[in-house]
């Protein structure tokens, strides 16, 4: 076990250098000049050179990087170019709006798309498995924004169940979280259905039938416990993919995560908030990841981990 | 004599403050505004963009701002200045009982500091620029001095800036957001994290701001002006989607959606006669234009440039964007004094500019790249200017993209056209100089530089900065009408093709009253905080 942690960890380390190293270069690439959006309209050429000698943006390329990484070892994210506030503190005063979101995210993809899928696969090839699949499928296209929107318009604006957007209360949680549930529903529920199916055709299965077990038993307790590893992969790597911000349902909702404020700092070439916002990404994703394989031995007894 | 007479315009100044600012409604009530982007900081020296220049208006004062709703200059800290005859010193004279927020008497002494920690290079101010002509900015920005030795206070209320050059708009940079009064001892306090928390002299003092949700401001009790502001607390909500904005402005939880009525939503609410009285519509000192890159052929020569003119169709352009601007003849907008109302530019006459393509050996048309910003509706507005040209055989590639992007491509030279908007340009203070030099003018056509033409003609600059030295209160009419005659000048040259001029449109509830300029504010853009009040608690 031991051995395996410090394999997990030192591979993660491997990962996050990896993934500082091409997004500096990415931003250095992009034909755009950062100090230019700082300085504005009106600078003039001289105050363009100080502000880039004051952020040392001056600098050979390599030289800004270690730098960089020299600091990040130390904890010390930068501070962003246009706000000239710790990026540290940005970011960690989003966390909790971005983890609550990915909670209540999760929690109702996995309520969505897992009884659809079960219920899809035990009808297998009939009228209702196809409505099932018809209506994952359109949870899957749905634009995020027309189904946020379209959710606030009908039960906040008109009906008064919820607030209009904002945050702070478990019922400025539902709406959001359900918008993003209706699209990863649509993807769980399908790669439920097809787990099922394949666990259903098992021996085991065909076994515990024989038996005379009622079939929601058989179903449940036996045949759930071995379709649902695919799931639990995919929801480590969703912890790490609403870790890194829904911007879209941000937007609509006024949820204060960390999506908008990468948006911004995009849109303003802010690479400092740019970076931050990456490597923390990348830490929950790898951390998710993590957890999802811790998980797999206890779903399924026979897996090992090496 | 010239001297007295310099006091007595300046004390007449002074005298018209009076009626249109006197505080007329009952202080109480509050207000909420949204945006969508979390303002990225409060700090006077660095806070230049369109979310944060007005906040910060409302918690800083300089010597000099505007008459609400208006262009036109008054002594704010400042109660009375006078000019020197050879026009290179003007001496301030403050008021009485002006108080910081932290409860501290503003003095001379802070005045003298502000100005120091613009130019200061550490402070990386983008407007330090604008202080050039004071005395002593080389030493200061060249670090081999801590200090302005342009700046003299002789005494607590007296502040005596010695200018190294006549700058007809030296009163416009007194009034502008890079030289408003900070404290020392809070800025040196706060450090990094200054710029969220400010302490200032303004209408509004700061509670507390939680990043990307919310900023509230409460009314400044000891605000020298009696009576003002009206509202007790501002509070911005930050994060919400315009179009969110307006659902929650409809059932009345939010005051003004500060970021303007959604492009998708414009039409139907212009239509509702419900908004009648909540949509403000005003003039901005705005202008967009396609700059064309005169040192790269075929766009070198003029009568190309002119048949561009006259080839786009600038009324089916404002149609797209359902009318929220006019057609713009020239590069200065009409609210801008200088503006050549007898001038109307080039007429569209996509025939005559079929002749005048064949005139300039150019009768099969050429290959040309546009470059725009992919915000909508800039991408629609290009494929306008594209079919207007396919139509008289100039075949033209759209380049869509990042704003930074655009902006870098223009600075390099690399682009042969360029469509301004959602870029620029907006003028920082009301006068014709801030729309040539930095997009017209030589200083700008260097690389990094906004003169995204590249356009440079050298008498033209000579001559604004002849214009720049006349500072008397007498020249300042034969000033403008100069500045009207370089602008014509640089029409004939061609280097743009002027398109429109935006207006702004501010929708708000119909719980805040004020005059509809106090929210469409050419200066405190968009919303002048100080003036709009309550009409419940009236």
């Amino acid at each position: 076990m031991l051995t395996y942690l410090a394999k997990r960890i030192a591979a993660s380390f491997v990962i996050l250098i990896g993934v500082s190293m091409v997004t500096f270069s990415l931003t250095y690439l992009v034909p755009a000049d950062p100090v230019a959006m700082i300085a504005g309209r009106n600078s003039t050429a001289e105050t363009r050179q100080i502000i880039r000698q004051q952020l040392g943006l001056d600098r050979p390329f390599v030289i800004q990087y270690v730098d960089y990484v020299a600091r990040l070892a130390h904890g010390d994210f930068g501070r962003s170019y246009a706000r000239k506030t710790s990026v540290a503190s940005l970011i960690f005063s989003r966390l909790p709006a971005t983890l609550l979101l990915m909670l209540g995210a999760i929690s109702a993809e996995l309520l969505l798309g897992i009884p659809a899928g079960i219920y899809a696969a035990s009808r297998r090839g009939r009228r209702s498995d196809k409505a099932v699949m018809t209506l994952s499928f359109v949870g899957v296209s749905a634009p995020q924004f027309v189904v946020g929107l379209t959710l606030l318009y009908i039960f906040a604006y008109m009906l008064d169940w919820f607030p209009l957007g904002g945050y702070g209360s478990f019922r400025h949680l539902i709406l959001p979280a359900l918008t993003l549930g209706i699209a990863g529903g649509g993807w769980y529920s399908r790669m439920m259905r097809s787990s099922m199916i394949d666990v259903l055709r098992q021996d085991y299965v065909r076994t515990a039938r024989a038996k005379g077990m009622p079939e929601w038993r058989v179903v449940l307790k036996h045949a759930l416990r071995n379709a649902i590893l695919p799931i639990i992969a995919m929801v480590g790597l969703d912890i790490g993919i609403f870790m890194s911000g829904v911007v879209v349902v941000e937007s609509v909702f006024g949820w204060p995560g960390v999506g908008q404020l990468m948006w911004q700092a995009i849109q303003a070439l802010d690479i400092p908030i740019i970076m931050g916002v990456t490597i923390t990404a990348a830490t929950f994703i790898i951390l998710g990841n993590f957890v999802a394989d811790l998980l797999a031995p206890l779903v399924d007894p026979r897996i090992r981990l090496r | 004599m010239k001297r007295m007479l310099l006091a007595l315009v300046a004390t007449a100044l002074l005298c018209a403050v009076g009626p249109a600012m006197a505080a007329q409604h009952k202080q109480g009530g509050e207000a909420v505004v949204t945006f969508n982007n979390d303002l990225t900081t409060l700090d006077p020296q660095v806070g230049y963009d369109w979310q944060n220049w007005s906040v910060i208006k409302a918690i800083f004062n300089g010597l000099m701002d505007y008459e609400p709703g208006t262009t036109k200059l008054v002594p704010d800290l400042a109660e009375s200045y006078t000019i020197s005859n050879d026009g290179r010193t003007y001496t301030f004279k403050l008021r009485k009982g002006i108080k910081f927020h932290n409860g501290r008497p503003m003095t001379s002494a802070d005045v003298k500091w502000s100005l120091e920690h613009a130019i200061d290079p550490t402070t990386q101010s983008p407007g330090a620029g604008y202080f050039s002509s004071i005395v002593g900015y080389d030493d200061m920005v060249k670090g081999k001095s801590k200090t302005l030795s342009g700046v003299a206070t002789p005494d607590d209320g007296t502040v005596v800036i010695t200018l190294s050059r006549p700058d007809a708009t030296f009163l416009h940079i007194m009034a502008i957001n890079f030289a408003f009064v900070v404290p020392k001892e809070e800025v040196m306090k706060a450090g990094a994290d200054w710029g969220r928390k400010p302490v200032g002299t303004g209408a509004f003092k700061f509670v507390e701001w939680v990043p990307g949700q919310r900023l509230v401001l409460e009314r400044n009790k000891d605000y020298y002006k009696p009576g003002l502001p009206y509202l007790d607390k501002l509070t911005f909500d930050f994060g919400l989607d315009p179009t969110v904005a307006v659902l929650k402005l409809k059932r009345g939880e939010v005051d003004i959606v500060g970021d303007g009525i959604p492009p998708a939503q414009f039409a139907q609410a212009m239509a509702d006669p419900a908004n009648k009285d909540l949509i403000a519509v005003g003039d901005q000192l705005h202008t967009g234009y396609v700059t064309m890159d005169v040192k790269t052929p075929p766009l070198d020569k003029l009568k190309v440039r002119q048949a561009i003119n006259m080839a786009i169709n600038k009324e089916r352009i404002v149609k797209i964007i359902n009318n929220r601007a006019v057609v713009a003849t020239q590069a200065l907008p009409p609210a801008m004094p200088g503006y050549n109302p007898d001038n109307k530019g080039y007429p569209y006459d996509p025939a005559q500019a079929k002749k005048l393509l064949a005139e300039a050996g150019l009768a099969d048309g050429f290959s040309t790249e546009l470059y725009v910003m992919n915000v909508d509706p800039n991408p629609r507005i290009a494929q306008a200017i594209q079919q207007d040209l396919a139509a008289i055989g100039i075949k033209v590639e759209i380049r869509s993209l990042n704003q930074a992007e655009v902006i870098a491509a223009g600075g390099a030279g690399k682009a042969p056209m360029i469509w301004s908007g959602g870029m620029a340009w907006i003028a920082d203070f009301p006068d014709p100089n801030n729309f040539y030099y930095g997009i017209l003018g030589c200083e700008g056509a260097v690389e990094g530089g906004w003169n995204w033409s590249k356009y440079c003609n050298k008498s033209l600059d000579d001559r604004g900065h002849a214009a720049d030295a006349m500072v008397k209160p007498d020249q300042q009419a034969e000033r403008i009408k100069l500045w009207s005659g370089i602008f014509d000048d640089v029409l004939k040259d061609a280097p743009w093709v002027p398109i429109f001029n935006e207006k702004r449109f501010t929708y708000h509830s119909a719980r805040l009253g004020g005059d509809p300029v106090l929210y469409t504010d050419p200066i405190h853009i968009p919303v002048n905080y100080e003036y709009i009040y309550d009409k419940d608690i009236q």
